[in-house]
């Protein structure tokens, strides 16, 4: 039972979320460069965010995120979309390790500012 | 872009209504390339049929009156002239490009890629070219740019307006190739794990940074193209080795088994489009 519990928090990345709120006003700041660099993030290649120049159309804009999303919610899609939608073209970061946890944490930071 | 349509579109796309799942045992190439068709002409009813071989442009009316002005000036022209002299001019052995092709190598881009019953696989004209040097006696050429460029770029404009005319002869060996190429064409890859499918299927229309995605019907048509941002033109081998490397894919060799059942695959669902290569894009 407990281990279970447990396994469903990892799933639901809880642990990714409990160690990055210490992290979280310093975070959005760097999250906001990491999502916009081309080598990292690249989600303006798909997403219309603001302040970012030349977005592209693949997928929705991303705004009003806090109301939508919990942190473990944010996690999870960044971690790897298909779990969500098996068809989605949104690349998973976490999971191919195209990002590390920590950039993760600083995208979802700046996420929750949108 | 909700989910469920994203799902239901792209079973489609994959030709899996639901008579094919039935049969999906038994490839059918008939049922897919009507299927793959339906998809794109349902997806965009404003774009004549015709108009999918002319890629980002069928997409996207500003883009369009940009190119229709560039096409004064075709920026693909002098590959075109260096082409048709190349053509013309005979090997050291005095033979030419003419005496390997049928009806002279003129009007025939819409056959290929054709499969070939002796060897049993799939030839493309990039392939059938350099061939076509070696048999006499000449090095082949890149496959990525330049000369392959040009040569194709003449062969194409001497069939401007002929339809693609893919044939899958009775032979289980071609099915298999176009099985494969199919197969090729839907499976994600790379550590961005895009499939070809993810642009050119699911994303038609759509702007990936700044660029405008081409739908998959009718992709091959305008082959080669010239492109600003190569700066020169390129061939199928050029485009195909680009796009898998953007995704962080490790490309294959150009003309490797993959790449010319991939190409049969997409030229086969793409029968009935006209050939409009070369082609320009920005
Ligand atoms: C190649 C395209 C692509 C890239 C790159 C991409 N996404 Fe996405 N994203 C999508 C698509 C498409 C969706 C729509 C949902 C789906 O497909 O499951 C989506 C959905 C989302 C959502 C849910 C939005 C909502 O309103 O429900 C968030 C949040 C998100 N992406 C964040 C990001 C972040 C942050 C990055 C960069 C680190 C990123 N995406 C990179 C394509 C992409
Ligand atoms: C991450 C997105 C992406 C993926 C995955 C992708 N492409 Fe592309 N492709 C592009 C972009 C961007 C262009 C340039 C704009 C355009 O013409 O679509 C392009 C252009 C092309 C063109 C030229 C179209 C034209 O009319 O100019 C062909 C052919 C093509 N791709 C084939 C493929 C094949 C085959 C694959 C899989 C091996 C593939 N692409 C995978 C993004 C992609």
């Amino acid at each position: 039972m407990i281990t279970s519990v447990l396994r469903t928090a990892l799933a639901l990345g809880l642990s990714l979320a409990m160690s990055a709120a210490a992290h979280a006003q310093s975070g959005a700041a760097e999250g906001q460069k990491l999502a916009f660099d081309r080598g990292k993030g690249n989600c303006l290649t798909c997403h219309e965010i603001k302040g970012g120049d030349l977005p592209g159309s693949i997928g929705p804009k991303l705004e009003n995120l806090k109301g939508r999303y919990d942190r473990a919610e944010l996690t999870a899609i960044l971690n790897d979309e298909t779990t969500r939608n098996p068809l989605t073209v949104m690349p998973p970061f976490g999971r191919n390790r195209i990002l590390t946890e920590q950039e993760i944490s600083a995208i979802v930071d700046f996420l929750q500012t949108l | 872009m909700s989910a469920t349509r994203l799902i239901l579109s792209v079973a489609l796309a994959l030709g899996l209504g639901a008579s094919a799942v039935a049969a999906a045992d038994r490839p059918d190439p008939v049922a897919d390339a009507k299927a793959f068709q339906d998809y794109f002409v349902k997806k965009f009813p404003k774009v004549a049929f015709d108009d999918f071989v002319n890629g980002p442009y069928s997409m996207n009316a500003d883009m369009r009156r940009q190119w229709e002005e560039k096409e004064q000036f075709p920026p693909y022209e002098f590959a075109l002239e260096a082409g048709k002299e190349m053509f013309a001019k005979p090997f050291k052995n005095g033979k030419t490009y003419a005496d390997c092709f049928p009806n002279g190598g003129i009007g025939i881009r819409q056959n290929y890629p054709y499969f070939d019953d002796k060897e049993g696989k799939v030839i493309t004209l990039e392939l059938a070219l350099n061939r076509c040097r070696e048999a006499n006696g000449e090095a082949p050429y890149s496959y990525v740019k330049d000369e392959m460029a040009s040569l194709t770029a003449y062969m194409a404009f001497t069939s401007r307006g002929k339809r693609f005319d893919i044939k899958i002869p009775d032979d289980p060996r071609a099915l298999e190739a176009y099985e494969k190429g199919k197969e090729y064409f839907y499976t994600r890859r790379g550590q961005l794990n895009f499939s070809c499918a993810s642009c050119h299927v699911q994303s038609p229309g759509e702007r990936i940074r700044a660029e405008i995605l081409a739908p998959a019907l009718g992709i091959l048509n305008a082959m080669p193209i010239y492109r600003s941002e190569w700066s020169g033109m390129g061939t199928i081998s050029r485009r195909i080795v680009t796009c898998n490397s953007q995704t962080r894919a490790v490309p294959l060799e150009p003309q490797s088994d993959e790449y010319r059942n991939l190409e049969y695959y997409l030229s086969y669902v793409s029968n009935g489009l006209p050939v409009s290569g070369p082609g320009a894009r920005p």
